[in-house]
């Protein structure tokens, strides 16, 4: 695939890097909202080669990070019945309930499938009619979409043993509520290229006006990423905040009408409650009356199921920019990689692993890394 | 309101899920090849067996036995569907274990086959997979002197289970370990990775890549014999099977008390493998190989070892991805395309897909 090649060439990248350097003047703090996002900067160590004074901070688009406890808790007493095909995407398996996971469900004998979309669920519904097949219907804008229309296929096939357990979340609510926390020091944004893709650009203007914030519509390769900061930069430079477009091969300012026609069809904007933030109006959608019958919690009844949060860590706070990850006092005692009270020590690319494995490594030296950029980059 | 929503939003409670390490039941995971399957070891097995050559923790034992120096290794072989894409259960059962025991150096010379096979399966499949294993058994030159069947009833297994043993002879002045890794020593690859896993997952999923992706599955005794001809003075080898290239590395460099870096682009990486991995928000690092082997090599010898092996046929695609250094004990980093570095962790269990 050698067009996403080029989105990864170095050459281009110490270019975009060279010009980011000599724009900012001053610090600025820019949050990436996407988690496909974070995963790419930290995959490519974009976030090392950025000058000192631009700080990346990454937002809560995880949306696996922000399903609730009682919705897992919900998906497990659904998963656990034995009537039932629970379908859900992978990384959603691992995400710890109340006291175990989708794994220790299918461990127990639970029937438990990774699916691909919800489209396949589907077909599992149409070929196992004395089955109850539920899909775990969690994301963002991106991922809406394909379960409207399921949910719509469904109605059309007259399948009545499929339904959804719904936590879809809405990224712009989530921007309002990181603007209006009393300390936060988001300058600007990375907006997510693939939501736009569904959405447009069309809600981001009115908070980029309201905050005074540049909003830059990014995409998720590494020159992507490189050229959104390096337009945000400069916008913060000149003192704009415009919504500006840098995935343009991807987003159209009214995004993709049709789906998200079937997404106003199907859902309705609710309130959510965000694993570890806690509840964001109109932050969400649910079924729409009309498919009501295909709303899992409905269904098996587990609308009852209402689990308080344990506040064990501080991630949120890491995740906001208002802390490092070292000024937690668990951080590298009772939390580390082995032992991790939060996601971001989870995986090597949270921010507090990130940390945790760079601060005990005596390299990569600065020293090396440059060598290894010489290495990589000879200087002519 | 922004002001109501300040009021909503406490960003001290903000905090985030961890995955559940202590299960009390097997899961999936725990055959992953990654952490919770180290665990298992350390927590269960080890302790249970007690003794100084398993606590060797490489692909096959080195025994001595009157006078000779044996390598003994056994696996298990399950996979689903039976048949896939470049071969079966019956050619992983017999190159897996010959990769197990070249991998310490050994010359493989005969197995065992032990099959479970679920009431209900047709006598054609087994039969396939046996006529496998027996034309794999020819191609690596060993023989399969000995075996054994069970039959569990319908429901109770996956259509055939296979365990093959396996022993070989370790020539003199071989001493291939993981804890031989030693500072400046080359890291060496023999083929282009992730090529089994994505087969598997393309034929498990009904997933399609644009192009048939064959798995690599292949013997690598005869390759190991070339690299030895070379120098008796291989530190370690290893086949980077369950958890990919990165569990295979974190092993090493966590055996040897040494820190692994490798040049991302250097690691060859076909395109329809790095096609899938996008697609399914996988790491190819972490992707299952059959046919492959990572080696460290004394820097003196690389060139040598490099050359002998692109010319036997299961290394023409041998390339130079790194260097073990002293640095960063215990750790595998990666020296990105961009210049960049990302550690590359010891996977928990099974890589899994990623939503976003």
């Amino acid at each position: 695939m050698k067009y996403i090649d080029e989105f990864n060439d170095p050459d281009l990248a110490r270019r975009l890097l060279d010009e980011i350097r000599a724009t900012a003047t001053r610090p600025w703090a820019l949050m990436e909202v996407c988690g496909g996002q974070t995963h790419s900067i930290i995959r490519h160590g974009i976030d090392q080669l950025l000058p000192e004074n631009v700080e990346l901070i990454h937002g809560p688009g995880c949306p696996v990070c922000v399903t609730p406890l009682d919705v897992i808790d919900q998906a497990l007493e659904i998963a656990s019945r034995p009537d039932v095909i629970f379908c859900s995407f992978g990384d959603m398996l691992r995400v710890p309930g109340t006291d175990r996971d989708l794994f220790r469900v299918k461990g127990e004998g639970g029937d438990v499938r990774v699916v691909y979309s919800p489209l396949d669920a589907l077909e599992l519904a149409r070929r196992n009619p004395d089955r109850e097949v539920v899909f775990f219907a969690i994301g963002f804008e991106t991922t809406a979409p394909a379960n409207a229309m399921a949910v719509h296929q469904a109605r059309r096939l007259g399948l009545s043993n499929f339904s959804l357990l719904v936590s879809h979340v809405r990224v712009p609510p989530a921007i309002e509520a990181i603007m209006t926390s009393p300390e936060c020091r988001v300058q600007g944004f990375l907006a997510a290229g693939h939501v736009c893709s569904v959405m447009g650009t069309g809600e981001y203007p009115g908070l980029a006006e309201r905050f005074g914030v540049p909003m830059v519509v990014t995409g998720f390769e590494p020159l992507d990423i490189l050229e959104g900061i390096r337009r945000a930069v400069r916008q913060l430079e000149r003192g704009e905040h415009r919504v500006e477009n840098a995935y343009p091969r991807a987003v159209r300012e009214e995004g993709n009408p049709a789906a998200v026609r079937m997404i106003e069809e199907v859902f309705e904007v609710t309130d959510r409650n965000w694993r570890g933030i806690g509840r964001i109006p109109l932050s969400g959608w649910r079924l729409a009356d009309a498919f009501r019958a295909y709303d899992a919690e409905h269904r098996f009844d587990v609308g009852g199921i209402r689990t308080e949060e344990p506040a064990e860590c501080r991630s949120g706070e890491v995740l906001q920019g208002l802390i490092k990850p070292t000024e937690c006092a668990a951080f590298g005692t009772t939390c580390t990689p082995r032992t991790p009270l939060g996601a971001t020590m989870v995986s090597s690319e949270g921010a507090c692993a990130a940390y945790y494995l760079y601060r005990r490594m005596n390299a990569p030296t600065p020293q090396a890394d440059r060598a290894a950029r010489e290495e990589m980059n000879p200087v002519a | 309101m922004p002001e109501q929503l300040a009021e909503t939003v406490d960003p001290a409670n903000w905090s985030c899920p961890a995955p559940l390490r202590d299960q009390g039941v097997v899961v999936m995971g725990h055959g992953g090849g990654g952490a919770l399957s180290a665990e298992l070891m350390e927590q269960v097995f080890t302790p249970a067996y007690g003794n100084a050559t398993l606590a060797g923790l490489a692909d096959s034992a080195v025994l001595e036995l009157g006078g000779a120096r044996l390598a003994f290794s056994t696996d298990s072989y399950v996979v689903r569907p039976l048949f896939f894409p470049g071969g079966c259960l019956g050619d992983l059962a017999v190159n897996g274990t010959v990769n197990d025991l070249a991998m310490s150096g050994a010359e493989p010379a005969y197995l065992s086959a032990a099959f479970v096979l679920e009431e209900g399966v047709g006598l054609t499949v087994v039969e396939r997979i046996a006529r496998a294993m027996g034309a794999a058994a020819e191609a690596a030159g060993v023989t399969i002197a000995t075996g054994d069947t069970k039959v569990v009833e319908s429901g109770h297994g996956d259509g055939v289970y296979v365990t093959t043993a396996g022993v070989g002879l370790v020539p003199d002045g071989v001493d291939i370990r993981p804890q031989r890794a030693r500072p400046g020593d080359a890291v060496i690859v023999s083929g282009p990775i992730g090529l089994h896993g994505v087969a598997i997952m393309s034929v498990r999923e009904g997933l399609e890549f644009g192009v048939e992706v064959a798995s690599d599955t292949a013997p690598l005794a005869g390759l190991v014999a070339a690299m030895l001809a070379v120098t008796p003075d291989i530190h370690v080898l290893r086949d980077p099977t369950r958890g990919g290239l990165a569990a295979s590395l974190n092993e090493i460099a966590r055996a040897s008390g040494t820190g692994v870096r490798l040049r991302e682009r250097a690691i060859p990486v076909p395109d329809a493998v790095a096609n899938a991995c996008g697609f399914l928000g996988l790491d190819p690092l972490y992707v299952a190989n059959e046919g492959r082997l990572v080696a460290f090599v004394p820097p003196a010898e690389a060139e040598g070892v490099l050359a002998a092996m692109r010319a036997h046929p299961q290394g023409t695609g041998a390339t130079l991805i790194g260097e073990c250094v002293a640095d960063h004990p215990g750790m595998v980093v990666v020296a990105t395309g961009l210049g960049g570095t990302r550690v590359v962790d010891l996977p928990l269990g099974e890589q899994l897909p990623r939503i976003c």
